[in-house]
């Protein structure tokens, strides 16, 4: 590609044919600010916060979209082109509630950064503001389109990377707005709940539901026995919300902050991770081996889960039964421990830690409540556990490391790495190699299943099988593979899909920002974990092991299918009237 | 019978689904023809409620939202019914300066509807709208395809009443 | 159509029968009676007078002799409903139905001309029957409206007798692509939408662009509250856009055209089908045009009631069937435009200036005009002035030819305060530059622009505070609300403009206004939100006083705003 030489701030700079302003500008270390723009998501010149004199145009120009051009004279910091960006942040915040100090994004939000760094003390405008009320319809996320400035990422990752398409702008001028058609609640249309929106979101204008105030009051209550669950992500990603580098691995320190907050036992979900891949993947084999319907796809992931049933609800009889891992620890936690600590299934609180937004609406499905009550109370995100460890001041560097309670705790490295993209799949053909031939895996690295790639597909040898799989993440991507099954070009065994960018690890619940830097970091610090994991393999999980001798009986069993499995509601895309 | 989303309990409106249904046959499966077949739709059923806009989503394989977006984008498209006849008073700048102003608050006080609303009866809806293009005609007006110009407040009522 | 030749043939034809309305008595018809069909005749029920024109002559037996026809805009609305009856070319104006009897009596059937219905100059009771004598004709350069006064727009023999198609034929069998852009590029055509950029650069960067198939496309969306040219042109010509297009298709290497009109404009979407489809039916669209092997058809897309769709990349995305909302240029139409390919994109009347250079050459066109503003333009002259109506003028005549000479003045006496120019997106021009040639760079030096051609006069009766907020109130109510500049910025700049106006401005709105309005001109995203600050520049450039007026002694001149207590 050829290479276009052009001067910013008078230095000279060399950069490919195509690139913008501010990535050249990057690459000299100059940092323009912006707004709505959002790397490889959302790069519209919207917000003007980006602007830069070019020298002989006739207006500045937006550096986030602007290409470069030989010879480019570009000034990025000229008192005018200062004082026209203030100004029209000036615009943004006279149109913006200031309720930063009761905003969920007090102290992590770019447009409060940018109001610091730019020094605005006044709004000089005073006039109509918007009013739209907030839209908190949905048990994930709630939307509050007076903070919204506008900029669009949410638009762009809900339609581009998720192609769930489940807001949209509305009406025109100072009256835009993002929100679902006829400004409909997002409990009422076809929204997944995968909270990449709140990811993206620069302010505090869409964000997950809080639900602390529930796990505080049942902390609170002695007559409840509160148990909480975290997810594999969570180790290696909530330290980012309280001030560590992205990819820290917390996983000790995080318990003994759980213990500190007053969980009765702390446990993982881990454990139920584990469990899935033995009853999944004897799913799988059953499906091979008795002709059920393939390829079989994972259903660990809820915002997934409510994707196919919106958008192919033809092709549910492809998803494994298997609860979630955090369902099935529901189900568990109310009865099987609960029968085992000697405790009334009533008075067990079940708090599962989450990546995630979208299990706060798995939680409250109507047929999560296999154990004779609500499988699960409550689902807080990462954000919000790094908010419960602010409040009461625990410093979490500070803590020492503790161990995860037995036996709901105990867990191997197959089920950490459920974390990350792939794998759930690298953690099923581990045991499905070793269940199917007898024979000990030499290398359990299965490296064609990691990484960011969209779809990645292996094809791996389990004795007489060529098994062929699939992996995809973010739904633009499992959206490939379902229109690759339905147009039959699609002969895979077994695909897993996780609705989110990365993974869980790259969940709507993380920490902000979330980026591909980020995720790659998470990623790496995922499998770390798994390597310094004594067990590497569910099937070899000690306790998995004693819940089938002492509970379960066997994978697929009775038990099983009341307690682990499931069935899916086609929805539909459009609503009815 | 196809599901159609609407309560379509008599034949008339099974047969506005069934011309819906040829409209958007044109454009099915192509979102580029959105703003086409709105406006085709909007002629037969007079504006563009909900079921309109879902079977439309649904016909050309767009988000209900990406409709909707666009609906409310474009002036022309209504999401309420409009009266029988549609009062458009013309609001570009040679009318303006020649009185658009005095038009609209003639027809205000006569029928007690603003721009943006249907009286009562359904008998008139009141607009403003971009130049008609009659600005020789300054102030003018447009009621249902009648254009009348050179407007003068008292005139308002004597106009109005042709229009039943 | 095969070949040139046999339209040579066909416009041989034509021209004789049709002679009379060059002034020469001819053949069977010794009146040709052409009825204005504009859209202000029609308005005042000028389908009426052709219905009684015939019937008189049917009950004299006097339909073979005489011929009525429906036009498109000649131009004086204000005198509407006006008519023209050829050989001879006496004008009458404000005809009613009922002078239909006189007129049929004494003109048709005896040779005298109903002398009450003739045009007098203001002041004069002297009447000037010929519309060739009268200063509002004689003024005027007629390129873009050169059929106006002689065509039924129906009917694609009349186009074709006024060497219509000629230029399409011309350039298909006797010129290279290459040569047709060389031409449109050294006649000095600029975009007629009002940025004025080179229409032949364009159409060579698109030419030149990598990407197939490529799209030509008509920008009819003509919004600007006071203008109404496009509109005429296409009512009143709608084949001279056809041709445009179809030759520049050719030009570029395309297949299909676009026209995005106005949805407000029933008669010109009718017209303009009708015309596309005897163009298809002539073979002037379609396959292996004139036996060259060239294809080029064209469609309707109509749009929706958004101003902003008039901003050329809104308008490709409106055609896309989406919100007409901008997106960043570059990359501009001619590499990415629609649907992602290479696309022009011009406006009706530059359009409708294509076919006279292919014919006429690019020096005749080049002859007429400034150094830089090559051509004429057409403007719809309205507001206070006598002459309402639509006007084609060199490049470079003055603003005070067009009012004075032209417009005929302001009436009742009163006193001139200024033009408005370019609509939301221009600025005004006061009576100390009355003098100002019209063309690009001039008017861009006083702060108005170009604009599409929408002129509109302005006396001492006018609020230059109620202007700027008229016009801002008018983009508030269009921006598409993508940016934040043009969303936030000119609500704020509307609401500061309201107070002023209500007798709530306070010290520092002017300083404010004019910081707000630079920056939004500075940092908008589109052309309408670049220029939606021009009116409120523009005033308070000139009428700063008026401004002060309001706020420091709550007085309106022009005793049109209503002073309201402040509100708290």
């Amino acid at each position: 590609m050829a290479m276009i030489t052009l001067t910013i701030d008078k230095q000279k700079v060399a950069v490919k044919e195509g690139t913008t302003i501010l990535e050249a500008a990057k690459q000299l270390g100059i940092n323009i600010p912006t707004l709505c723009y959002l790397k490889e998501i959302n790069v519209i010149g919207a917000c003007r916060i980006c602007m830069v004199e070019v020298q002989g145009a006739r207006t500045f120009v937006a550096a986030c979209v602007a290409p470069v051009a030989e010879g480019m004279v570009v000034r990025t910091n000229t008192a005018a082109v200062v004082k026209a960006r203030k100004l029209v942040l000036e615009l943004i915040l006279s149109d913006h509630p200031m309720e930063c100090l009761t905003c969920v994004r007090n102290q992590n939000c770019e447009l409060q950064r940018l109001a610091e760094a730019f020094g605005l003390t006044e709004i000089r405008f005073q006039g109509a503001t918007t009013d739209y009320p907030v839209d908190d319809s949905s048990p994930a996320i709630v939307r509050d389109p007076r903070k919204c400035v506008l900029c669009r990422r949410c638009v762009s990752v809900c339609a581009e990377v998720q192609t769930v398409r489940a807001i949209t702008a509305q009406e025109r001028g100072f009256k835009t707005l993002i929100a679902p058609a006829f400004n409909q609640g997002l409990s009422e249309v076809a929204c997944v709940n995968c909270g990449q929106c709140a990811l993206v979101c620069p302010t505090g204008a869409i964000h997950e539901k809080d639900d602390i105030d529930k796990v505080w009051a049942a902390l609170a209550d002695p007559k409840k026995h509160v148990v909480v669950q975290t997810a594999p992500a969570v180790r290696v990603t909530v330290g980012e919300a309280l001030g560590m580098a992205p990819g820290s691995i917390v996983t000790g320190k995080m318990v003994a902050g759980l213990r500190h907050l007053g969980f009765d036992k702390v446990f993982d979900t881990d454990f139920t991770a584990d469990l899935t891949i033995l009853e999944e993947g004897n799913e799988l084999l059953q499906r091979v081996n008795g002709g059920g319907t393939l390829p079989m796809i994972t259903s660990c992931s809820p915002g997934w889960i409510k994707f196919i049933e919106h958008f192919y609800p033809d092709l549910l009889p492809h998803l494994s039964t298997c609860k979630s891992p955090q369902q099935m620890f529901g189900a568990l936690a109310k009865t099987y421990y609960a029968q085992k600590a000697g405790v009334d299934p009533a008075d067990v609180f079940c708090v599962s830690i989450m990546p995630c937004t979208a299990k706060k609406f798995e939680c409250e499905r109507p047929e999560m409540n296999s154990s004779g009550y609500q499988d699960v109370d409550v689902v807080l995100t990462s954000r919000e556990l790094a908010r419960m460890f602010k409040r009461v001041g625990i410093n979490l560097a500070a803590l020492p490391v503790e161990e995860y309670d037995a036996p709901l705790g105990i867990s191997t490295g197959a089920g950490e790495i459920f974390g990350a993209t792939g794998g759930v799949m690298e953690a099923a053909l581990r045991t499905v190699y070793e269940v199917v031939t007898g024979k000990t895996l030499d290398n359990l690295d299965f490296e064609m299943v990691r990484g960011l790639d969209g779809v990645k597909e292996a094809t791996v040898p389990v004795g007489d099988l060529n098994v062929k799989v699939a992996v995809a993440n973010g739904l633009g991507n499992a959206r490939k593979l379902m229109d690759a099954i339905k147009a039959g070009t699609a002969d895979y065994h077994f695909i897993e899909i996780m609705c989110c960018p990365g993974g869980c690890i790259g969940g709507g619940g993380s920490p902000i920002p979330t980026n591909t830097e980020i995720r790659n970091k998470r990623i790496a610090a995922t499998y770390v974990e798994d390597k310094n994991m004594p067990l590497r393999k569910s099937h070899e999980n000690p306790a998995v092991q004693a819940l089938y001798a002492e509970f379960l009986e066997k994978p697929l069993g009775h038990k099983s299918h009341e307690l682990l499995h499931t069935k899916y509601t086609p929805r539909g895309q459009y609503p009815e009237q | 019978m196809v599901a159609c989303g609407c309560k379509c309990e008599t034949t008339e409106q099974a047969q506005l689904i069934e011309q819906l249904d040829r409209i958007i046959d044109e454009y099915r499966g192509q979102p580029r023809g959105l703003i086409q077949v709105l406006h085709k739709a909007q002629e037969l059923v007079g504006y563009c409620p909900k079921w309109v806009q879902v079977r439309v989503a649904e016909g050309l394989g767009v988000s209900l939202q990406e409709v909707y977006g666009v609906v409310t984008f474009y002036a022309l498209f209504s999401l309420i019914p409009k009266g029988r006849h549609k009062i458009s008073v013309c609001a570009g700048t040679a009318c303006y300066v020649k009185g658009t102003k005095m038009v609209v608050k003639a027809i205000r006080q006569h029928l007690g509807i603003k721009p943006g609303q249907t009286t009562e009866d359904s008998r008139f809806s009141l607009e403003t709208v971009r130049c008609i293009g009659a600005c020789g005609l300054a102030p003018a007006m447009i009621i249902g395809k009648d254009v009348h110009g050179r407007l003068e407040p008292e005139q308002i009522p004597e106009i109005l009443e042709q229009y039943q | 159509m095969k070949s040139l030749a046999q339209l040579e043939q066909l416009k041989k034809e034509m021209r004789e029968v049709l002679k009379i309305r060059d002034g020469v008595a001819s053949g069977p018809w010794n009146y040709h009676v052409m009825v204005c069909g504009g859209a202000g005749c029609i308005s005042s029920n000028c389908r009426d007078i052709v219905t009684a024109l015939k019937a008189e002559l049917a009950a004299k037996g006097l339909e073979k002799e005489v011929k009525v026809v429906l036009t498109g805009c000649m131009g004086p609305c204000d005198m509407g409903p006006v008519m023209i009856v050829y050989p001879e070319g006496t004008f009458y104006r404000r005809v009613k139905p009922k002078d239909a009897a006189t007129i049929v009596e004494e003109h048709l059937a005896n040779g005298t001309p109903v002398r009450r219905l003739l045009y007098r100059a203001p002041g004069s009771t002297e009447p000037i029957p010929k519309y060739s004598d009268i200063d509002f004709f004689k003024k005027q350069h007629k390129v873009v409206l050169r059929n106006m006064l002689y065509i039924d727009p129906l009917l694609i023999e009349d186009y074709i007798s006024r060497d219509g198609y000629g230029a399409l034929g011309k350039a298909l069998t006797q010129m290279k692509p290459e040569e047709v852009i060389a031409t449109v590029k050294a006649a000095g055509l600029r975009g007629r939408g009002g940025a004025g950029f080179p229409s032949g650069m364009k159409w060579e960067f698109t030419a030149k662009a990598t990407g197939s198939p490529k799209y030509v496309v008509c920008n009819a969306d003509e919004g600007d509250p006071g203008a109404f040219m496009d509109r005429s042109v296409l009512e009143g010509d709608p084949h001279s856009i056809i041709e445009g297009m179809t030759i520049c298709g050719y030009a570029i290497g395309a297949e299909r055209g676009y026209v995005y009109i106005r949805a407000e404009y029933p008669l010109a979407i009718e017209r303009l089908e009708a015309a596309i489809a005897r163009a298809r039916e002539f073979g002037f669209l379609g396959q292996d045009i004139f036996g060259t092997g060239f294809n080029f058809d064209i469609e309707i897309r109509i749009g929706a009631g958004a101003f902003v769709c008039g901003e050329e990349t809104a308008l490709l995305t409106s055609i896309e069937g989406r919100r007409g909302e901008p997106r960043p240029r570059p990359p501009f139409p001619a590499n990415a435009g629609l649907f992602g390919k290479p696309t022009v994109i011009n406006n009706v009347e530059t359009w409708a200036n294509i076919a006279p250079i292919i014919l006429n050459g690019s020096e005749w066109f080049a002859s007429i005009g400034t150094e830089k503003s090559k051509g004429t333009k057409v403007f719809a002259l309205a507001g206070r002035v006598n002459n309402t109506g639509l006007v084609e003028v060199p490049m470079g005549t003055t603003v005070r030819e067009i009012v004075f000479d032209i417009g005929g003045g302001i009436p009742r006496k009163k006193a001139f305060k200024a033009v408005q120019t370019g609509g939301p997106s221009g600025g005004c021009i006061p009576a100390e530059h009355l003098d100002v040639p019209v063309d690009y760079d001039s008017l861009g030096q006083l702060g108005a622009i170009m604009g599409s051609g929408g002129m509109i006069v302005m006396d001492e009766d006018t609020c230059m505070v109620d202007i700027a907020k008229f016009f801002l109130d008018f983009v508030v109510d269009e921006s598409c609300g993508k940016c934040s500049p043009c969303r936030i910025g000119t609500k704020r700049a509307l609401e500061t403009l309201e107070r002023i106006a209500n007798g709530n401005g306070k010290e520092g709105d002017i300083e404010l206004l004019l910081e707000l309005c630079s920056t939004i001109k500075q940092t908008a995203l589109c052309g309408l939100g670049q220029t939606a600050p021009n009116p409120v520049l523009s005033t308070i450039r000139y009428f700063r006083h008026e401004y002060e007026d309001h706020i420091k002694e709550h007085k309106c001149q022009a005793s049109v705003c209503e002073f309201k207590a402040a509100e708290e």
